[in-house]
């Protein structure tokens, strides 16, 4: 039953997905779709090899994956700790709360030209934005998930006399972990877009780099084969946070 | 112990105290700012003081240039959000009121969702040229994904038994989605718009910076190959006191509807 469920939409998707690709190489083999807007969906998969030989798309990849690594030690160094501070502290929880989630929502990539003069055109720019930009979820995240500890849980660490660092690292950090991971997805997710956005922006370090590069050259196919290559990056990175943060909650 | 106890949510906040320090906060950003801007430790300009912020400020607002980007702005966003919301919408519909077609595609918008749409932004040029097409379907393609999710999801709440009411009645497609479906998914809907609008911001500004003659992310650019950083500082708290502003009048509109 859950099989035949899984089934058809599957057959549906895919099909969807192939049947348009096989429309898209008709129209434009006949010339109804201009060819040099749109190459044909063949042209493009060819291209995906080009990338690897010619164009260092790993190379570029691997720089991209630095960056968000970076940044991402920086939401696990800051972002973390200050939201277990504000936990613990609840007249700043509830002086900065409201501005934390409105920065979340402040259009803070457009910074970058900010962060250029700053920190001048360099991977540090593009590192320090993106970890701007992660901050928010992971903060806010971690706090909720501290403060969402239960209250039965606590009970239980006040029973064996506990001490507060006892409490902490043996209750309320293992219940607070996939709260935790939560916001931490959500952060590396910001990041990672943000990175790809100013790498292309200011066509400089990894993946935005080669897909502002390969548009400049108008090498078409290649051009469409690096979107769909980064597309299929974020996915992969989205899906494997997902896996992991599945993963701790299950252990949790 | 103290600590512990710190973590239930029953304390209610110390007005006066939260008051003082976020007042705190702001005066001592402010003091530190003003200070790394006169301390000289970084090159002159890169950091300007706050009086040349606030005159950054007044000369972007009183410049009758600004009010002719902002109009372009306003355009391709409005655009986005009329073309993304309503594509949005249509899509959520049919994902959400059809198991099928729902199990089958909304896997895609969720995981297309996330990725990073800028990238998007040098084909939408081939396909659109460079004017304001091109930075409306930037925004149109931020716009849909959070609208479409949204009201699938909202769809999916609905109470059963207002469907059933609603087919009794034999409603046509169009009343089910009118008298049925928009009333029972208004709060989906709006946090989606407010969500579309977030992104739909980001994506047309983002746009303007790379390519553009016009709006003010082709401003920002400006400022910066001028190396104005007082103008630049001051359309960048603009823009943001925009984006808070209109963000806030949809979190209103939604609790007065």
């Amino acid at each position: 039953m859950t099989a035949s469920r899984a089934f058809w939409p599957f057959v549906l998707r895919w099909g969807s997905v192939i049947g348009v690709l096989i429309i898209v190489e008709i129209l434009v083999r006949y010339n109804i779709l201009n060819q040099y807007v749109l190459p044909r969906p063949s042209e493009i998969l060819g291209s995906l090899g080009r990338l690897v030989t010619e164009e260092n798309v790993l190379g570029y990849f691997a720089i991209t994956m630095l960056e968000v690594g970076v940044a991402a030690i920086g939401l696990i160094a800051i972002g973390i700790p200050f939201g277990i501070f504000l936990a613990y502290r609840h007249d700043f929880r509830h002086a900065w709360r409201d501005w934390i989630a409105g920065l979340a929502a402040a259009p803070v990539v457009l910074m970058y030209p900010l962060f250029l003069v700053v920190f001048g055109r360099g991977p540090m720019t593009i590192t320090m934005i993106a970890l701007v930009t992660g901050l928010p979820p992971v903060i806010l995240n971690a706090m909720q998930g501290v403060n969402g500890t239960r209250e039965v849980l606590l009970n239980v660490g006040r029973s064996f006399n506990l001490s507060s660092q006892q409490q902490f690292w043996k209750i309320v950090l293992p219940s607070a972990l996939p709260q935790i991971f939560l916001g931490l997805r959500l952060g590396l997710i910001y990041t990672m877009i943000t990175v790809v956005a100013v790498e292309y922006l200011i066509t400089l370090g990894g993946l935005g780099q080669l897909v502002g590069e390969l548009a400049e050259r108008y090498d078409l196919a290649a051009t469409y084969a690096a979107v769909c290559f980064v597309v299929g990056v974020s996915i992969l990175f989205f899906v494997f946070l997902e896996w992991v943060e599945r993963w701790l909650r299950l252990s949790a | 112990m103290a600590q512990t106890i710190g973590l239930t949510k029953a304390q209610p906040p110390r007005t006066g105290r939260v008051a003082v320090i976020r007042v705190a906060t702001v005066v001592i950003l402010l003091v530190v700012w003003e200070m790394i801007a006169r301390s000289g430790l970084l090159y002159e300009d890169v950091v300007p003081t706050l009086f040349a912020i606030a005159g950054g400020i007044v000369q972007t607002l009183a410049d009758p240039a600004f009010w002719q980007h902002l109009q372009y702005t306003a355009m391709e966003l409005t655009i986005s959000l009329c073309l993304g919301g309503g594509l949005g919408i249509l899509a959520g519909i049919v994902i959400g009121t059809n198991p099928l077609i729902g199990r089958a595609f909304e896997p895609l918008l969720y995981y297309l969702g996330p990725t990073p749409k800028i990238i998007f932004f040098p084909l939408l040029i081939m396909w659109f040229g460079i004017g304001q097409a091109s930075k409306a379907a930037m925004g149109t393609i931020s716009a849909f994904f959070p609208v479409a999710l949204s009201v699938a999801a909202g769809l999916r709440e609905i109470d059963p038994v207002l469907i059933k009411v609603g087919r009794s009645f034999r409603a046509s497609p169009l009343q089910m989605t009118l008298k049925i479906y928009f009333p029972a998914m208004r709060e989906p809907l709006v946090n989606g718009l407010r969500l579309a609008f977030g992104v739909s911001v980001i994506g047309v500004l983002l746009a303007e910076t790379k390519f553009a003659r016009h709006g003010l992310g082709f401003m920002v650019t400006q400022f910066y190959q001028q190396f104005d950083m007082p103008a630049l500082y001051g359309l960048v708290v603009i823009i943001f006191g925009f984006a808070i502003a209109v963000n806030w009048l949809i979190g209103r509109f939604s609790r007065a509807v």
